[in-house]
């Protein structure tokens, strides 16, 4: 959902609330935080009940580094749905000629970044795509789970503090079967659900609806809600605002397709996610129950700092 | 070259469908014939330049691309329209 004009004074008043109370570290740009011992002491609380849930799971953990290989991002099809969040890495390959006459340019104001070449790494948009390409082939009866918690990065710079460019994601994933990767999203909706009421917030479930680039993007959209493959758990954040704090997803054959991956009857394998959205949940928090968290209902504050 | 036919050529070109376009009858589901969401996109923008037209956002839908039949009926709608 874009941000919404009206209520720029309430997400720059969220913002410097949370500034000013020493959860987040502003930079010059929008979307892009630093976090102080106060706020990660909340991620941790939420993180140790995400992962008490998902302790059934037997997910394989897996954590990357925030940065992937552009062939990896070029499978996933990103770039058709969503050009303009990419972020892509690009570094200086000249020589001393080249580098004299980047720091020319820089000193005389220019962009030196035009003198820079892409170096075949991308920033990871959603935690889980780093992991496609490790299951290239046939996979065991059953499929596979696996923990993913890592940072991700979409170029979407907003004053809203709920809306950063760099965040943390944690998701489980199912690849297996088309029924197996149903069963995963259906089991997961459910307990995010919990997790956001046990946390004293009035969560509602919704039919994603993600920003999909352009005209193309429109059909994309209307594919994705048509076919309610991707559901959002939303909790209030500004009055009559809804942001979507969890995310479970069915990608169908979206990623077994280009990755090669097979399940055990031979079929194209299908796969499913969830998607905890980290900031988001600890600012949904800080929204619901206020920037100071000594006086949060006893409930939740057992909960985050047990 | 009939509307049909430069369907069909579309198909062929933008569809990436694992089948021969000329064996698919023309009420045949390009979906279940293999068509994806992200290829059923690239139809969709190649059918617009072939024709020279522009999809109406309530036609850009699944289902206006879901068989030959369905993406020349909405091609001779917008022609009829305009």
């Amino acid at each position: 959902m874009p941000d919404n004009p009206e209520l720029a004074s309430e997400y720059s008043a969220f913002r410097d609330g949370l500034v000013d109370a020493d959860f987040l570290v502003r930079s010059d740009i929008d979307g892009l935080y630093g976090r102080t011992d106060k706020f990660e002491d909340i991620i941790e609380g939420i993180d140790r009940l995400v992962v008490e849930l998902g302790s059934d799971q037997n997910a394989k953990v897996l954590r990357f580094p925030p940065v992937m290989p552009t062939t990896v991002f070029e499978k996933t099809d990103y770039l058709a749905s969503f050009p303009d969040l990419t972020g892509s890495i690009h570094t200086f390959t000249g020589n001393d000629k080249a580098h004299a006459q980047l720091l020319q340019v820089h000193s005389d104001g220019g962009d030196w970044t035009d003198l820079l070449d892409p170096s075949g790494e991308m920033l990871i948009p959603a935690a889980c795509h780093p992991t496609y390409p490790l299951l290239t082939g046939t996979l065991p009866e059953g499929g596979r789970k696996l923990d993913v918690y890592g940072y991700c990065f979409r170029h979407e710079p907003s004053i809203d503090p709920t809306r950063m460019q760099a965040f943390r994601m944690h998701e489980y994933v199912y690849v297996g079967t088309p029924e197996g990767a149903l069963a995963h999203r259906e089991q997961w909706a459910p307990r995010g659900l919990k997790l956001l009421t046990d946390l004293g917030m009035t969560p509602e479930k919704v039919v994603a609806n993600d920003p999909f680039f352009g005209r193309a993007g429109r059909m994309l959209a209307v594919n994705q809600r048509d076919g309610e493959l991707k559901y959002e758990l939303v909790v209030q954040t500004y009055p009559g605002q809804m942001t979507a704090v969890v995310s479970v997803n069915y990608h169908e054959d979206h990623f077994g397709k280009p990755f090669n991956i097979k399940s055990a009857d031979g079929a194209v394998a299908h796969s499913s996610c969830v998607g905890f959205g980290m900031e988001r949940i600890a600012l949904a928090l800080l929204a619901t129950h206020g920037l100071d968290t000594a006086i949060w209902p006893e409930s939740v504050r057992e909960l985050i700092y047990p | 070259m009939s509307n049909e036919d430069k369907v069909r050529e579309v198909l062929t070109e933008q569809g990436k469908l694992p089948g021969n376009v000329a064996e698919l009858g023309i009420d045949d589901d390009l979906y279940q014939a293999g068509l994806t969401s992200h290829a059923s996109v690239n139809v969709m923008l190649a059918i617009e330049d072939e024709f020279d037209i522009e999809f109406p956002d309530e036609m850009l839908k699944k289902s206006t691309f879901a068989s030959i039949a369905a993406i020349d009926a909405a091609v001779q709608q917008i022609q009829s329209e305009s």
